[in-house]
């Protein structure tokens, strides 16, 4: 009998790691992401290009809706910057959930506590107490890392439903608004503890300033200062940083502090900007989705800015698929999870190439 | 205390020794929170629209089976990073179970009764508490004896335990490394599967989005609190459920104490920090125990 030919993929290690790849990657996750996107539409009965038109396109269909996605996406890169930082030298805080509510808690402390300061001081008082407080919550998994060899992902992690029952515990006992029907939320916040507008009759406030000079300054430290390239290496190679004397101790408090800072900061824009005031709901998964903006933005400021647009895109298209398709919000959920899949996968490509290859049959 | 304390590390338990053969194989999985999530409601839904509260356990476990499986081809066949990959599941997971569940949330089920053993459970005090419980508690001792004499007395054991300590060398004396990997992150998956059908069938029974509430997480903390080793698991889960139940019943008992309830609530959460910085701080013990290519990508060349 005669052998058939079987045409089979193979990964064939390429010789250099493919600098084009790595930027092509989160375009080819992107478009899987759309097209999945599509297949679950078609598959719960709707028309799927309705569904794409209503998910991705009419969230941008004018000013205001412009403005919606920018204020969306602030937090998101504001934290995914911060994270970034650490990420690079493999300090993995999976806690900034947490410590975007704990720099929430701050900034609201500060607002109940200065009623009637000027928003000149007020305001930036409330940024640093919100950075604090995103500081000193990424402060311990550090000390727990670097004193006792504890495990930062499992330890942020914990912190972070810590931080939700400490906000619950707030909001329903001490800082509850005694005019407010027993909701669980504090009393609004005075106009001069409310970040300014960027856009009149829109809600972008001067927090998207603050994240695009969070973008600027993640950039240069991460790509002209010297404790970033410390930084890199350490994340490239932990035995060459060794070999260097980089102390791994300083890059784990760097990266939780900036990350938490960061965190605590985009808190504080949230209480300060769309919320208006503490609430037991005040986050949507930022802290979370923020840390797929940064893989998705392949861990470069630049790269952080795009990849926030456009995970605030999923949020709002979520919003909207609720509205008019009578689907549930959290479909947003799913595709940021299958988007950081995707990419995952795709970043098979930068090491590997994929070779068709005609294996004989064999025939017994 | 002590029937509820079983009831509360039952799920632990079931996660904990999934994960545990997963990472004795070398493949860190943290998505067992997101594979709890939608074992939880998959394991609702079908024992919710069929009334067979056996089916919702093996739908559990074929979802977390399936989910897994996501996770096996992206970090072994694309040799993604698992850390990564693992924080994508859990966040897909999470999100995806509060899709499928949307429809189930008001939905309620009658709680399954126990299953008696006969004399034993006349043992006064213990006898009710240990031997009047539901079927996946006996499956969770089951399953514990099935996994020690698996790793440390069977042939396959040895193997997977060979792949995890040195993929290279097993490879090089013939044994498919990536197969094997497949076959316990699979396990692991179909077991978290399980522990997340536990809760939403047995233990509350009912659907509510976020009811897993990190114990996929702490599952993971097990496993490294019990130095990959099975007995300490059993240990480890029935002393978190210890502290699970006593505050509820601290905060159920109406007794006047002065502590806000959230901070009752948030105790598991606090012990887990505490049990890891213990375990942790000995270097040493973290270094001979765990797994060495624990995390790391493997490629046949």
């Amino acid at each position: 009998m005669a052998s058939r030919g079987v045409h089979v993929f193979r990964l064939e290690t390429r010789p250099e790691a493919s600098e084009a790849m790595r930027y092509w990657s989160p375009a080819i996750a992107v478009a899987l992401t759309l097209a999945g996107g599509m297949v679950i539409f078609a598959a719960l009965g709707k028309n799927p290009v309705e569904g794409f038109r209503v998910f991705f396109v009419s969230p941008m269909r004018d000013l205001n809706g412009i403005a919606e996605l920018l204020l969306k996406a602030t937090p998101l890169m504001l934290i995914a910057v911060g994270l970034a930082v650490g990420f690079r030298a493999n300090v993995w805080n999976i806690g900034a959930e947490g410590q975007f509510l704990m720099g929430a808690v701050g900034a609201t402390g500060v607002a109940l506590a200065f009623k009637g300061a000027s928003a000149v001081v007020l305001l930036p008082s409330m940024i640093v107490a919100g950075a604090i407080g995103g500081a000193l919550w990424a402060a311990i998994p550090a000390v727990l890392k670097t004193r006792f060899n504890a495990n930062e992902i499992l330890t942020s992690l914990m912190l972070v439903y810590i931080a939700q029952l400490g906000v619950s515990w707030l909001v329903f006992g001490p800082w509850k608004d005694p005019a407010g029907f027993n909701f669980p939320q504090t009393e609004t916040f005075e106009d001069a503890a409310l970040l300014p507008m960027l856009i009149e009759g829109t809600r972008l406030n001067l927090a998207f300033v603050v994240a695009l000079a969070a973008l600027a300054g993640g950039y240069v430290f991460m790509a002209k200062s010297f404790v970033g390239f410390k930084m890199r290496v350490a994340g490239e190679s932990e035995a060459a940083a060794r070999y260097a004397g980089f102390s791994t101790v300083a890059m784990v408090w760097i990266g939780m502090l900036v990350g938490g800072a960061a965190a605590g900061i985009a808190g504080m824009a949230e209480v300060a900007g769309p919320a208006g005031q503490l609430t037991d709901k005040l986050s949507s998964g930022y802290g979370f989705a923020a840390i797929i903006v940064a893989f998705v933005g392949r861990l470069n400021p630049i790269g952080i800015f795009f990849a926030s647009l456009l995970m605030a895109l999923l949020y709002i298209g979520g919003e909207q698929a609720q509205q008019y398709l009578s689907l549930p919000s959290s479909i947003s959920k799913v595709f940021q999870g299958m988007l950081l899949f995707f990419l995952l996968g795709s970043d098979v490509l930068i090491q590997y190439r994929l070779r068709r290859v005609v294996r004989a049959h064999k025939v017994a | 205390m002590l029937f509820a304390t079983i009831v509360a590390g039952t799920p632990l338990i079931i996660t904990a020794l999934g994960e545990l053969v997963t990472e004795k194989s070398g493949v860190l999985n943290l998505g067992a929170e997101g594979i709890m999530a939608v074992g939880a409601v998959a394991g609702f839904a079908v024992a919710h629209d069929s009334g067979s509260t056996t089916a919702g356990v093996f739908a559990g476990m074929a979802a977390g089976a399936a989910m897994s499986l996501i996770f096996a081809v992206v970090t072994l066949t694309l040799m993604a990073n698992q850390v990564a990959s693992g924080l994508a599941l859990s966040i897909f997971g999470v999100g995806l179970s509060a899709f499928i569940g949307k429809p189930y949330e008001s939905e309620t089920m009658l709680a399954v009764p126990p299953i008696r053993i006969p004399l034993l459970a006349d043992i006064p005090i213990v006898g009710p508490a240990l031997f009047e419980q539901q079927s996946l508690v006996y499956l969770s001792w089951a399953l514990l004896a099935g996994v020690s004499w698996f790793l440390y007395r069977s042939r396959w054991g040895l193997v997977l335990r060979a792949v995890g300590e040195s993929p290279t060398s097993a490879h090089s004396i013939g044994y498919p490394v990536i197969r094997i990997r497949y076959l316990a992150t699979i396990f692991g998956g179909a077991m978290a599967g399980i522990g997340g059908a536990f809760l939403s069938v047995f233990y509350t029974p009912l659907w509510v989005e976020g009811m897993v509430a990190g114990r996929g997480w702490i599952a993971l903390a097990l496993v490294v609190f019990a130095t990959w080793r099975p007995l300490r698991v059993l240990v480890g889960a029935y002393l978190f459920g210890g502290v699970m139940i006593t505050q509820l019943f601290l905060q159920g008992s109406g007794a006047q104490i002065d502590i806000p309830s959230q901070f009752l609530t948030s105790l598991p959460y606090w012990a887990t920090i505490v049990v890891l910085v213990v375990i942790s701080r000995n270097l040493q013990t973290i270094r001979l125990n765990s797994p060495v290519s624990l995390g790391q990508p493997y490629r046949p060349e």
